[in-house]
């Protein structure tokens, strides 16, 4: 019994990034909980994961890091390259730096915490993802964004939400400028609640829902106006 | 994609080993681009004597003695010539300008890669780790040195097309992306008199950023007019002999990272060139904002 209390440790230093992915995806292993070593910027660490179990990478990741993660809960002590938790369908991804560009692109469940800040594209085509960022988002975040929430405790970059859909944003600090279709909403009750329980499950329990500000779609795009044929 | 890396050394305890992180920071960088590779070192005592004027060539089409004698001959003054894997580089007690010009009297065949007084370029087709190992890039010291991975999209894989570009008095630039109105800007800036070495799209970015510097302008002033002038895609590290500096376009797809301690400044496309620089551990690390010039001077 002794695996599964004391973690696994992987080193990245030593094994190879198939060895250390091969490893997480054995579906014979013995071990909960795994701590990943000397990532040193590699690409795609801890990628596809599909059970539940408790991965935790010790350093700097590079691109698509727990990208596709599936029940497992993945915890990152350093910064992520591009495309952290890309595609993820449930389970969780915490990073306690920042995060490179398209931060839980295509995600359709789960959580995804930033503690740090996130770059451009951050929630790009999310389809259900939860996103918590500690920080500041760049330039096109949540572009296309389908459905899900994206918190942001900081500011916003440029074209927030563009062509977005159903996802609701909400965001503390200012926003650079919307997108198209992208607009400020009101606060009702059942969206305080709902902001109030994602920052708790990130950590953020004392933030005060009354200074965020939902954005979300006009809904002005969903159907084609006749009065646009001559810009065709 | 390519891959680009550069340092800034702070503090002169690194110099001796600046040939060696930047072999690892490039030859990181090799998955980026596999086909053609070059560094920019600045303040090499071998490749770039301090107090000499010093020009780097591809293909003079002649040994190395007999260039050194024939440009003794033509400058009046004694040329030494190092080879560094493909690379020659000559030094000469002289203005970067007139070895320049005793260099295109004397072997009119040779790519002139750079010049300058503190600069020497290497670069070549070929395998970034082959190309690092024949230069003998690990031995290399100096304050500061750049490097580019190349893989080609905007103009054939020749010595021509491979970066650095190094089209003005030490100064110095690598691109990942594609510029895409450069051929509308070339066209302009041969109305004005400038020459260009290839097709390469970087190489009108360069010699416009050298065109800004030339009519006065800071490098700062120079990196927002190019921001202002060039449509497509890029991440640029532009270096002089004593300063350093990063941009990226709006759009800001193409990666870059900065890392600054006290001792060193770096910049490369992905974190893990600099795993391998002193006290990264500890390091200050940012990704550049689209559009904005990011200069540090020594």
């Amino acid at each position: 019994m002794d695996a599964l209390t004391t973690p696994l440790e992987l080193d990245l230093a030593s094994s190879t990034l198939r060895e250390v992915n091969a490893t997480l995806h054995d579906a014979e292993l013995v071990a909960d909980e795994v701590v990943v070593r000397n990532p040193a910027g590699k690409h795609s660490v801890a990628v596809g994961l599909d059970r539940p179990m408790r991965v935790t990478i010790d350093g700097h990741v590079g691109y698509y890091a727990a990208g596709m993660n599936q029940s497992a809960d993945v915890v990152i002590n350093g910064n992520v390259g591009v495309g952290v938790a890309e595609n993820m369908m449930s389970g969780s991804v915490w990073v306690k730096g920042s995060a490179s560009q398209s931060a839980g692109a295509t995600a359709h469940g789960g959580l995804l915490v930033i503690e740090g800040d996130a770059a451009a594209r951050c929630g790009i085509s999310m389809k259900g993802v939860d996103i918590v960022v500690g920080g500041s988002i760049g330039h096109m975040s949540a572009f296309m964004a389908q459905a899900g929430t994206l918190v942001v405790r900081g500011d916003a970059g440029d074209a927030l939400g563009d062509s977005i859909y159903e996802a609701r944003l909400y965001v503390r600090g200012t926003v650079a400028s919307l997108g198209a279709d992208c607009v400020a909403k009101e606060m009702r009750p059942e969206h305080h609640e709902e902001l109030a329980a994602l920052l708790k499950s990130a950590g953020f329990d004392d933030d005060d829902t009354h200074q965020y500000t939902r954005y979300g779609s006009a809904r002005s795009l969903y159907h084609f106006h006749v009065d646009n044929t001559s810009a065709y | 994609m390519c891959g680009i890396v550069g340092l800034h050394l702070r503090t002169p305890d690194l110099y001796p080993r600046l040939g060696e992180l930047l072999t690892g920071m490039l030859c990181e960088m090799q998955d980026r681009g596999a086909d053609s590779a070059g560094v920019a070192v600045y303040g090499d005592p071998t490749w770039s004597p301090p107090g000499r004027a010093t020009v780097s060539l591809l293909d003079p089409g002649v040994p190395v003695d007999t260039l050194a004698g024939a440009l003794t001959t033509s400058l009046g003054s004694p040329v030494e010539v190092v080879e560094a894997g493909t690379t020659v580089l000559a030094n000469a007690s002289t203005t970067p300008a007139a070895l320049v010009a005793a260099v295109r009297a004397t072997a009119p065949e040779a790519l002139v890669i750079g010049f300058g007084e503190d600069l020497a370029v290497l670069k070549g087709v070929g395998h970034p780790r082959d190309l690092a190992t024949a230069f003998g890039l690990e031995q290399a010291s100096g304050w500061q040195g750049v490097g580019h991975t190349r893989m080609a999209t905007e103009s054939a894989v020749t010595p021509a097309g491979c970066h650095p570009y190094a089209v003005g008095p030490d100064q110095c630039m690598v691109h990942n992306g594609s510029f895409h109105n450069y051929p509308t800007i070339r066209r302009e800036l041969r109305a004005r008199g400038v020459e260009f070495d290839s097709e390469n799209d970087t190489e009108v970015g360069a010699r416009f950023v050298a065109q800004c510097l030339e009519d006065g302008l800071d490098i700062e002033t120079s990196l927002k007019e190019l921001c202002r002038t060039f449509d497509g895609f890029y991440t640029l590290l532009v270096s002089n002999r004593d300063s350093f500096a990063v941009v990226r376009d709006a759009i800001a797809c193409k990666p870059a990272v900065v890392a600054e301690t006290d001792d060193w400044v770096a910049m490369a496309s992905e974190y893990r060139a600099l795993v391998g620089l002193p006290g990264i551990e500890t390091a200050r690390i940012f990704e550049p904002e689209p559009e904005r010039i990011y200069a540090w001077t020594r």
